[in-house]
């Protein structure tokens, strides 16, 4: 493998976890209740910009903090504070909506999505802010032309993790197990004795803290943060999960990777393969020329068993 | 005898539908009581109040001393009483352990840290949820297809592991909706065992049924339904003679004189 394949190869797997991080907030509402939850995206951006805000305010009252410190005290800040706003908006907007015909909800996630981004325009502006990149952005070159930034390593190396607990969560643990019956039949798992509204809170709840998870290491990576950053990757997420195979959680983690694969290879080929006519600022091309492949051809994604009789 | 449940004038309305209407009644500890009915006389209707699947439009339940919440089911789960269904409605994706395990949700207790953590409480309260659901499969006699996908179990084993998750919720009070629809004579001979065998350990059971044989060999206690109303009350060899029964089992016609 020569240096620029491995480049693309790593580049794939850090913008890929934090894709498939994101994508497996929207599969797992997906698989409870049938929803897209378009504005799963705009948490990512509340948990980005919450933690940029934390941080700004230790610089200030504690300047001499060790950045490992304040950017864990900044996820722990923002961490609740999106999992609260993913509760508040299953509990005002969703639940209420939970017997409605299923473009009123889909709909009112739309809303949400603008009223989220409203709302941050509102408290931190429309400018574009600099988020601290409090782990070294200095590049390690650990084979001749071949560079990997620590904060890359950090985000891969915390998206498996998080994939690995969330996968024993759902598999071996007694809410894990209360989320699938749930998830196969709300009316049926009542009346075996599981509170359906608390599991179906919770889903939202692990989904919007692996958000801010993401968003704070989306920022990190790029350095930058403001209202709207959570569009884009809460749209490639998406895809990502639809390429999956929406519903499936290993889909959403293998749909995420395959994805951000797919988009480094393509923008670092892109411009050869076009004899010059595009250049990589297009890579976002790939995203949906690939869910759009997906909805024709396998609308159940790669992994996907769930007949997409809801989407 | 102790009473468990006491249903009081339950009416239920469908549209102009009135499925159940003013039905009043009472089962006692440790009884196997038969509730039944020609096709479409409320039954199932009876048991989705009861569980509080449908919100009864009038009436209620008083049950073991208090009354029972209407309209939560899984608040009526926690306080004692479990069912099963005509149409089996297994977790289909889950193994049979899995189904058994769900069905001990509400007698667990680990919170979110607890499962984050994994703290001694959750590890050991995971073992015993483990340990408690082998034993009930093994008590149905379908053990060996513990890490079986439940939609692969052939029918009568479905509707073993059925039972199976009703008394994982460890109810006083287990309902059977049908239990014995679609199976052989050897089969419905086994799932009687297995009800003496229920009821012998001490919880109450209330059975719909269309097998008369079973219920008539099986129930201390029979209600009959017709068009939403209770029309007889009492021991199998009673019900059996009475005429509104016969009546509504036959149609009006053939015995009006």
């Amino acid at each position: 493998m020569d240096a620029e394949t491995l480049q693309q190869l790593i580049n794939g797997l850090v913008i890929g976890s934090v894709y498939a991080l994101i994508a497996l907030g929207y599969t797992m509402v997906y698989g409870i209740l049938g929803l897209i939850n378009f504005a799963h995206g705009d948490v990512l951006m509340v948990g980005a910009m919450t933690a940029l805000q934390t941080m700004l305010f230790l610089m200030g009252v504690a300047p001499g903090m060790s950045p490992v410190a304040m950017l864990t005290l900044a996820l722990l800040v923002a961490i609740p504070v999106s999992m609260l706003i993913g509760y508040t908006m299953e509990r005002l907007a969703y639940r209420r909506l939970r017997n409605a015909p299923r473009l009123a909800p889909l709909i009112t996630a739309i809303g949400m999505s603008f009223l989220l981004q409203t709302l941050a325009m509102i408290i931190w502006g429309r400018n574009y802010h600099t988020f601290p990149q409090l782990i070294s952005t200095t590049p390690l070159q650990p084979v001749e032309g071949v560079f990997v930034t620590p904060v890359q390593i950090v985000i891969i190396v915390v998206s498996a993790l998080l994939m690995i607990g969330l996968t024993l969560l759902v598999n071996r643990t007694r809410i894990g197990r209360a989320m699938r019956a749930t998830a196969e039949n709300h009316r049926t798992a009542s009346l075996m004795g599981v509170d359906t509204n608390a599991v179906i809170a919770f889903t939202f709840i692990i989904g919007a803290g692996l958000a801010a998870v993401a968003g704070v290491m989306y920022a990190s990576n790029y350095g930058i943060a403001h209202y709207g950053m959570g569009f884009m990757p809460g749209l490639k997420a998406f895809t990502a999960a639809v390429l999956g195979g929406i519903g499936n959680l290993g889909g959403a983690m293998l749909g995420g990777i395959v994805l951000g694969l797919v988009e480094s290879f393509g923008a670092g080929y892109i411009e050869r393969l076009t004899f010059g006519f595009l250049n990589s600022s297009y890579q976002d091309i790939f995203a949906f020329i690939i869910l759009g492949l997906v909805l024709i051809f396998r609308p159940t994604g790669l992994l996907g068993e769930r007949v997409s009789d809801r989407a | 005898m102790k009473t468990l449940l006491e249903a009081r004038g339950i009416g239920k309305r469908f549209g102009g539908l009135q499925a159940l209407a003013d039905v009043s009644l009472t089962i006692r500890e440790g009884e196997v009581y038969g509730l039944i009915g020609p096709n479409g006389a409320g039954k199932t209707t009876f048991f989705n109040v009861l569980t509080g699947a449908y919100t009864p439009d009038g009436g209620g339940f008083a049950f073991d001393g208090g009354e029972l919440p209407t309209g939560k089911p899984h608040r009526v789960v926690a306080r004692g009483i479990a069912r099963t269904f005509q149409n089996i409605r297994l977790f289909r994706e889950l193994t049979a352990l899995e189904n058994v395990m769900a069905g001990h949700h509400i007698r667990t207790r680990a919170g979110i840290w607890g499962i984050l953590i994994q703290n001694r409480h959750t590890r050991e309260e995971e073992r015993e949820t483990t340990e408690r659901a082998y034993e009930l499969l093994r008590y149905v006699g379908i053990e060996r297809f513990a890490d079986t996908v439940s939609r692969h179990l052939s029918y009568g084993d479905q509707r073993r592991l059925e039972i199976a998750r009703a008394l994982a919720t460890e109810p006083r009070l287990l309902a059977l909706d049908e239990p014995a629809a679609g199976m052989n004579a050897t089969e419905t001979g086994r799932l009687k065992a297995l009800i003496e065998q229920i009821r012998g350990d001490g919880v109450t059971v209330l059975l719909i049924e269309h097998d008369v044989k079973l219920v008539m060999g099986l129930c201390d206690r029979v209600a009959v339904l017709d068009f939403g109303r209770k029309i007889a009350e009492d021991v199998p060899a009673v019900v059996q003679r009475d005429e509104a029964v016969i009546k509504a089992y036959l149609g009006g016609g053939k015995h009006a004189h």
